[in-house]
């Protein structure tokens, strides 16, 4: 069996994929990092201080978890959705009744969701209270800060979308909020949002384009700065 | 010039090649010690983030095996639900927006708030975070008194108790190191946080209170509910 893999893992096939050995010495185990696009946010090796789970808690990596199972079980939502007046609704209880796992999809789609606001922001109480935002990471802090409201939005654009009373009036409430910007912008960028006065189709047609594809897209470019500088400031 | 600074020298050549480091007050992790104990991303760190990712992933299913998604009637204008709520991120706001008027509660504070988070790092006095009562006690004390007062007569006027008493209860705290000066852990701790942890922790504080209060304890009308009343 082993020599079976052994001549696998030597294949010219296997290593036009991946260039090093399997991660059995030091060397190895450097070059599948330094080699491995999903690797190389990572330095080849790390203080064995900062692996320890309560230096960090984990708090921020989670928050990636949380966006990839968002964005795996959004996608596949997505195919179960039409963002229009009363599909929207009708969809959901499609969802409940008709799909395999609809229900299942739906409710891991929305705890994640509710999980990764209450994360973010105990990544940010814990990056404070560490004193990880002292110079040379202080504009990473001010992205870190622009994330959660990224997130925050990402959460709330989403919030409307099954169209039933919790989302209608929760989506009311918060932009009456907005409405009372002061010298008549509130009610300009409101109008912006809901693509109306009042919350109704066009509403829902923008927060799906907002919550699916525009605040995904600058959260991912975002985490990627982030991440990036906090590679090169010396972080894991 | 103030000395924030020590001379570090290596002995060790190999490692260290003919160096000296300045290493100028609290700063990055990279400068902060030489010679750590590493260990290798592959399998150390990457197996580690693997288990977290499934473990997160293991708990989320059993979360959604056993709980439902929340899925009302279709939305009807015409049928405002008493109370009508944001979702719970945002009842903090919505609490504050029943104490203030709109402009103060649902703009004004949120955008100092987030503001206020921004420019944290851009202090000198949050970077260098020492002691709240290492320099002039007095002064400080006054300082202290007189703003924790201004905050309180303006949270008084518009009775915001759930703002007063965490800000009261934490201001009190605050002041233990003045008082006691006894020799004592907790004390000695107390006094050695910067001004910058007691303003956060003010804030995360407020936050979770207000948060907790419009999510619970508030029903039709936006009146105070107990809990076992019903949760709206």
């Amino acid at each position: 069996m082993r020599t079976y893999l052994e001549r696998v893992f030597e294949s010219q096939v296997w290593r036009s994929m991946f260039r090093h050995g399997l991660p059995e010495s030091n060397r190895t185990r450097a070059e599948t990092v330094f080699y491995n696009f999903f690797l190389h946010v990572h330095p080849t090796k790390v203080r064995r201080r900062s692996v320890k789970f309560t230096y960090t808690w984990g708090l921020g990596g989670l928050s990636v978890g949380l966006f990839i199972v968002l964005t795996v079980t959004g996608a596949l939502l997505m195919l179960y959705y039409r963002p229009s007046i009363p599909q929207a609704y009708s969809d959901m209880k499609d969802l409940q009744f008709v799909v395999s796992s609809g229900q299942f999809l739906r409710n891991m789609h929305r705890w994640a969701a509710h999980a990764m606001v209450a994360v973010v922001f105990l990544h940010m109480l814990r990056v404070f209270y560490t004193g990880s935002y002292r110079p040379p990471k202080e504009f990473n802090w001010v992205i870190g800060v622009i994330l959660l409201v990224v997130t925050i939005l990402l959460s709330y654009t989403g919030y409307l979308l099954p169209w039933d009373q919790l989302s209608f009036w929760g989506i009311s409430v918060g932009t009456n909020m907005v409405r009372a910007m002061p010298f008549g912008l509130g009610d300009q960028i409101s109008f912006l949002l809901l693509g109306g006065n009042i919350v109704g189709e066009y509403a829902l047609v923008r927060f799906y384009v907002l919550h699916c594809f525009i605040i995904p897209v600058v959260a991912m470019i975002l985490m990627g700065i982030h991440f990036w500088r906090v590679r090169k400031d010396g972080g894991v | 010039m103030e000395k924030d600074f020590k001379v570090e020298e290596s002995t060790d050549v190999k490692k260290t090649p003919k160096r000296i480091a300045f290493i100028k007050g609290r700063t990055a992790a990279r400068v902060k010690q030489e010679d750590e104990e590493m260990v290798m991303t592959v399998p150390h760190l990457v197996v580690r983030e693997i288990i977290a990712f499934e473990v997160m992933v293991i708990v989320l299913a059993i979360i959604s095996l056993l709980f439902d998604a929340p899925l009302e009637w279709i939305a009807n204008p015409d049928h405002t639900p008493n109370p009508a709520k944001a979702p719970w991120y945002f009842l903090g706001l919505q609490e504050l927006l029943h104490y203030f008027p709109p402009v103060v509660g649902g703009v004004l504070l949120p955008a100092l708030a987030v503001v206020a988070l921004i420019v944290i790092p851009y202090f000198r006095i949050n970077v260098k975070g020492i002691g709240l009562w290492k320099g002039n006690r007095k002064r400080t004390f006054v300082t202290l008194i007189v703003s924790v007062g201004i905050v309180s007569i303006v949270l008084l006027m518009f009775e915001v108790f759930a703002m007063l008493i965490p800000t009261l209860i934490i201001t009190a705290f605050m002041v233990v190191p003045y008082f006691f000066t006894k020799k004592n852990r907790f004390v000695e701790w107390l006094g050695n946080l910067p001004l910058s942890w007691w303003v956060m922790t003010w804030f995360v504080v407020i936050v979770v209170v207000l948060t907790a209060i419009g999510t619970l304890f508030r029903g039709p009308g936006w009146s105070w509910t107990w809990p076992w009343e019903g949760i709206y």
